[in-house]
């Protein structure tokens, strides 16, 4: 079974991020990159599927130069080859444009499953592996806690708010995994020197067959409007027990309707 | 928080994410635990085994991962600043492979040093005595031959990983010439006779066994013998500048975690209304510690690539000894003294990053032995 994983690159998880002040966009060059945690998951499944049943697994990421740090960590734990889409066309694709791109770079690569993970730490919006389904007109197994690969068909465990449901589907089809789903390897040594000496091939828009004005900032249906700091931390209400604090605690909760 | 290196490879620069990524996920959070227990985890040298850091410096023919010192180095302060018993257990490992790596003859290397390196075994050295420490070359354990082995009988003293290590290097007397003297021997840890004793009681690394080894008539075949018979003091010192840099990056990494936890504590502790930060008696502190720490680094770098590059190295390597762990030392008790009475509780980790150190201007030559080496070199006719 051959499986393509979908990752991205994204402001490191625990660094301030911020928009730059010329586009609203995620500014990307000030802080470090970091392989997008879910995506770990993503990258770790499709190699236990791979090395249960054989196969090869590709790594797909669309972002800049820099992007390819993710790539070779993705590489270095023990993914086949890389497809990296890269081109300033695409800065500031909106989740929309981003899966028009992922299902053109997609086309370039045989493939029988796509994972990804749920959602990326900068955006969070956690559309992008349903839109993609539906570009590619592929069955659509998101959340996945469980993925069982059977002969032309796969499985998952659907995680939902109450438990999980069992979904099923003919391959081709794209999954996104959540990050009960196992434990992400570490790379090793030999893996990140191994890395150095897999393919990896560069996409431009043309050679994708992406049209221009379908990507970009120019080509997103949304737009930042407007950007406001968030506002600084207000100070906390201390509630002194005279006895009655749990009362107190309980009507603060009541009133702030989390209870 | 991740510290900006200069590295020479895209893979170096791989290598210390991946070091950074188990310090923060693996090390540190085991750390304090693992410390008020006195257990050696050997969960966690399988896993860094498995990530092929237990080989770095070594070449790749027999499965090291042929890196240069800079990089290795740089590995080791990075898991230091997760869990220092761990990182100065990869550097004693290290220099336990040493002695085959450089000595061994070509059949011993590829009898021995795939597994040394491979990540499965950990390794231990044994040269110091109870009254033999600094005058390593007055030891008296002994090595008689008796027909295709050696005898050995004495006791060891100070054997990190004593107990828990795999094989034993173990430098013994084979006569009583004061040169060519000492011989050493490759055990098994097998080895009747070869009988680790309960773990020192210490003040700080506490994971990291350190145990006398009593050798009670163990016979160690003689093709066990590294280099030649009355070799020993020889591999013993040309083994020693190596493994005082892996001190000089140990104790440069608990002193960046010192530091960070400081940094991070004084933004965020509020007196009189201000951070503490930004007092000026608080800043000063926090100032002459990252200088510290950024000159350790330097030091103990420069060192490297003189080694890397095939010069001499030796009153480099004692400089870069003495100077990162007394700085590691001032930093650590500093950083107790920025966060106050928080500080001397268990709650937070710098006491025990200060308790850590401290045996760090003792082990693998003593501060005052480096000073002596320096002193040595710069009293030497040049000529």
């Amino acid at each position: 079974m051959n499986i393509v994983v979908c990752v991205k690159q994204v402001p490191d998880t625990w660094a301030e991020k911020k928009l730059s002040a010329t586009d609203k966009t995620v500014d990307r060059e000030s802080v470090d990159g970091v392989m997008n945690e879910l995506d770990e998951y993503a990258v770790e499944e499709a190699l236990r599927i791979k090395e249960a049943s054989g196969g090869e697994v590709t790594v797909l990421t669309m972002g800049p130069d820099k992007s390819v740090e993710t790539i070779r960590k993705a590489l270095s734990m023990g993914a086949d080859k890389a497809v990296h889409l890269v081109d300033a066309g695409l800065h500031g694709s909106d989740a929309l444009a981003t899966s028009y791109a992922l299902a053109k770079a997609l086309g370039t690569i045989e493939h029988d499953l796509v994972i990804l993970g749920v959602e990326s730490t900068d955006a969070r919006m956690s559309v992008v592996p349903a839109m993609l389904a539906e570009r590619l007109g592929a069955a659509q197994l998101t959340f996945a806690r469980k993925v069982e690969v059977g002969d032309g068909t796969v499985k998952i465990e659907r995680l939902t708010d109450t438990g999980y449901d069992v979904v099923e589907a003919p391959t081709p089809a794209v999954i996104s995994v959540v990050e009960k789903i196992n434990e992400p390897r570490y790379p090793s040594f030999k893996g990140i020197m191994a890395a150095k000496k897999k393919p990896l091939t560069t996409l431009t828009l043309a050679d994708a067959g992406i049209e221009a004005d379908k990507v970009g900032l120019g080509g997103s249906a949304t737009t930042v409007a407007d950007v406001a700091a968030r506002p600084p931390k207000q100070a906390g209400q201390i509630v002194k027990d005279e006895g009655d604090g749990g009362t107190k605690l309980a009507e603060f909760l009541a009133s702030q309707k989390f209870v | 928080m991740a510290v900006d290196r200069e590295l020479p490879t895209d893979e170096a620069k791989a290598l210390l994410d991946l070091a950074h990524d188990l310090a923060v996920n693996e090390l540190a959070p085991k750390a304090a635990a693992y410390e008020e227990r006195g257990e050696f985890p050997r969960d966690v040298f399988r896993l860094v085994g498995e990530a092929g850091l237990l080989g770095l410096a070594y070449d790749e023919e027999y499965g090291g991962g042929g890196q240069p010192y800079e990089v290795y180095l740089q590995v080791l302060e990075e898991l230091a600043a997760g869990w220092a018993a761990v990182a100065l257990g990869i550097s004693v490992h290290t220099l336990s492979c040493y002695p085959v790596a450089a000595f061994g003859t070509d059949e011993q290397k590829a009898r021995w040093l795939p597994d040394m390196l491979g990540g499965s075994l950990v390794g231990a050295y044994c040269l110091s005595e109870a009254h033999a420490g600094s005058d390593a070359g007055s030891l008296s354990a002994r090595a008689v031959r008796d027909g295709d082995a050696y005898v050995l009988t004495g006791t060891k003293a100070w054997v990190t990983h004593g107990g828990v290590a795999d094989y034993y290097n173990v430098f013994c007397r084979t006569s009583d010439d004061a040169k060519r003297g000492i011989s050493l021997l490759l055990a098994d840890a097998s080895t009747p006779g070869l009988v680790p004793q309960p773990p020192e009681k210490k003040m700080a690394l506490r994971s990291s066994p350190t145990a006398q080894i009593v050798l009670d008539g163990a016979r160690v075949d003689a093709d066990r013998l590294i280099g030649a018979e009355g070799e020993g003091l020889r591999i013993a010192l040309s083994a020693l500048d190596g493994g005082r840099l892996g001190i000089s990056a140990v104790a440069t990494g608990v002193a960046q975690a010192a530091l960070d936890a400081a940094t991070a504590y004084a933004r965020e502790r509020k007196q009189f209304g201000r951070r503490i930060a930004d007092f000026q008696g608080v800043s000063f502190l926090l100032a002459d510690m990252a200088t510290a720490v950024e000159a350790s680094r330097a030091l103990y770098l420069s060192a490297a690539r003189r080694r890397d590059a095939g010069k001499p190295y030796g009153p480099q390597a004692s400089m870069a000894k003495l100077y990162c762990t007394d700085a590691a030392m001032r930093v650590t008790t500093d950083a107790v003294q920025v966060f106050g009475g928080y500080g001397y509780t268990t709650e937070f980790p710098v006491e025990r990053y200060m308790r850590e150190v401290k045996v760090m201007q003792i082990f693998e030559g003593t501060n005052q032995i480096q000073r002596m080496v320096i002193g040595r070199h710069l009293a030497a006719d040049p000529s």
